[in-house]
């Protein structure tokens, strides 16, 4: 009932060529999805080594000092990205400070063997969160300037503590929110994947469910949890225009989160249209910083995962 | 006469105590757990209620009839200029990315190493941040199309940096909606002499396509939201871009702008312009939740 006549056509004379004719075309096919398959590592192989390539003026010129130094200024061609560098990582730290715990509560009300609550409330707790993951970043960065930054500054009055503009706290608050749905819906399907046994064995020995949850389940998702872990700090290490709008662009560093911070990404957003000469090298070396960063936390995310489908 | 709900050994009855010390940790926990999940739906009630209160009186017909302040008070060439630098990412993104599954999940078996190194770069590359994306298209467009005069920034380096972003996902919801297609039709095809073309073009395709087209939207939805790749390969226009070779608008570089300009008329229009995109991006997920197979199978 297919629509082609391949090989058992019975027409003789032609049915050599149209049978050569099929295996070009297969082969032809087949050579073309090997090219857009490989055209995958080649285009993740070049953006490494662009960005390398790019930023080689800055990285001969700046050396190592760049990541050991704080330091932005384009008319004497001073540059260090250690403010930047700290800001990244520390408000990724803080997101995942909450964004763990939190996703982790979630993928355990949306499993389904749990019975937290019922399956409707579920299935609308699912989509809430499907949700959050499609509002964009810049909407998410208009929020935090008219609603997140004037409410936090409202509940720090009470506590007698001045909020700037932008800074740290809404800044990781507000990724914290954006990488939620990716550990909840990683960390779900990695307890989905458990071998039920486990949970009717601890069950059976009269385990309550939190000490099932807590003693035999999360130590059995371990590994898989720490790869949803290490994606979400990826995400957060690159989340770029959240944090932009939200965090004060202000290279130093405090230990205060209530001062204005910086991060590679939101340098990288702020400066790079502008940038001329030797400020686009070191733009690209900051790029380059942050692409082995994230990728470094990545590919061990990725590791992890693999690890546990073997 | 002892219980027969006791511990034989202890002495201590087995019934359930709601009190014990176990089942109030319990409770704990489960308070616990859903305070933290309120807390994070939270902001998302906070978005959906600030989008909806600033943006709403702002939509208007101008909206889609004006061009971005300075000229006028719309958002028309933003619009135009989203779904263009959308349209041409799907365009070199969507065939990449469903021959590059095609091949991973269709005729991989022969190479598994290659298979392995396609999905692991894949997944790598979804974890590449847009804004490093956006760097390299830079690297690559900008200086290209600059050095052969052709222009600078542009809606092209626009597009090329949102189909990247688009890449990875097409190319797993597409490897996922393949594994979904019962391994019985390969063969039976196979079976009647239907070459390898023949067997993905008529058969597994038309099955997977619902799942295909669902992944797509998706990916879809996720680059027209994407702001930090074309700050610095579009830009920007304030009139519709003449040619695909020069910079182009978009409504998530609007918000940007916006969302920090002094005058309230254009933070409003910043809220009308999320408004807009969050439409947009729903309707785009919505229709791929429709057209999941696991809708069209009820």
């Amino acid at each position: 009932m297919l629509p082609f006549s391949g090989g058992s056509s019975n027409r003789s004379p032609n049915k050599n060529l149209s049978q050569k004719l099929d295996q070009r075309l297969d082969r032809g096919f087949v050579g073309l999805a090997a090219i857009c398959g490989l055209a995958v590592p080649i285009l993740l192989g070049a953006i490494a080594c662009l960005v390398a390539i790019q930023s080689i003026d800055a990285i001969k010129y700046l050396g190592l000092s760049f990541i050991t130094k704080v330091d932005w200024n384009v008319n004497q061609n001073s540059y260090g990205a250690l403010a930047q560098i700290y800001g990244t990582l520390v408000s990724s730290a803080i997101a995942l400070f909450i964004a763990v715990p939190t996703g982790i509560g979630i993928a355990l009300f949306l499993t389904e063997d749990f019975k937290f609550m019922p399956k409707q409330l579920q299935t609308l707790l699912g989509f809430l969160v499907e949700l959050l993951a499609a509002i964009p970043s810049v909407v998410y960065g208009l929020w935090g300037i008219f609603g997140l930054v004037p409410f936090l500054r409202f509940l720090l009055r009470f506590l007698g503590l001045p909020l700037q503009g932008g800074s740290m706290l809404p800044a990781a608050l507000v990724l914290a929110v954006m990488i939620l749905p990716t550990i909840s819906a990683i960390c779900r399907e990695v307890l989905i994947s458990l071998s039920k046994e486990l949970r009717y064995a601890a069950m059976g020995l009269g385990a309550t469910r939190w000490e099932t949850i807590l003693r035999i389940l999360l130590p059995a998702a371990g590994s898989g949890i720490l790869g949803a872990v290490m994606l979400g700090l990826g995400r957060a290490m690159g989340e770029t225009m959240a944090v932009t709008m939200l965090i004060g662009n202000r290279d130093q560093i405090k230990f205060s989160i209530l001062e204005p911070a910086n991060t590679i990404a939101a340098q990288l957003a702020t400066k790079f249209a502008e940038a001329e000469g030797i400020e686009v090298s070191t733009l690209m070396y900051a790029a380059l910083i942050l692409f082995v960063m994230t990728s470094i936390v990545n590919i061990l995310a990725e590791l992890l995962i693999i690890k546990r489908n073997d | 006469m002892t219980d027969i709900r006791t511990d034989i050994r202890t002495g201590i009855s087995l019934k359930h105590n709601p009190r014990s010390r176990r089942n109030l940790f319990g409770l704990l926990m489960t308070g616990l757990t859903l305070v933290a999940t309120g807390l994070a739906l939270l902001p998302l009630l906070a978005v959906i209620y600030y989008l909806l209160a600033n943006g709403i009186s702002q939509i208007n017909p101008q909206l889609f009839t004006e061009l971005i302040p300075p000229r006028g008070q719309g958002l028309s060439n933003a619009i135009a200029g989203t779904l263009t630098m959308v349209g041409l990412g799907a365009l070199f993104s969507i065939p990449i990315g469903i021959m590059a599954a095609i091949y991973i999940c269709e005729f991989g078996q022969n190479q598994p190493n290659l298979v392995l190194v396609i999905r692991f770069a894949t997944n790598v590359l979804s974890g590449v941040p847009s804004i490093v994306v956006g760097v390299f298209t830079f690297g690559t467009v900008v200086l290209a199309t600059r050095m052969l005069h052709l222009g600078s920034f542009s809606a092209i380096a626009g597009g090329v940096a949102l189909g990247i972003v688009m890449l990875p996902i097409i190319i797993r919801t597409t490897e996922e909606s393949l594994k979904l297609v019962p391994q019985d039709l390969r063969q039976g095809a196979v079976a009647i002499g239907a070459t390898k073309l023949q067997t993905i073009l008529y058969v597994v395709l038309p099955v997977a396509l619902p799942a295909i087209i669902t992944g797509t939207m998706v990916a879809i939805a996720r680059a027209s939201g994407e702001t930090a790749p074309l700050i610095f390969t579009a830009l920007s226009n304030q009139y519709f871009a003449k040619s695909l070779f020069q910079p182009t608008a978009s409504l998530s570089v609007t918000i940007y702008t916006f969302a920090t300009a002094p005058f309230i008329k254009q933070q409003q229009l910043a809220w009308a312009a999320s408004l807009v995109l969050v439409g947009m991006i729903l309707i785009a997920n919505i229709t791929a939740r429709i057209l999941s197979p696991k809708n069209l199978e009820r």
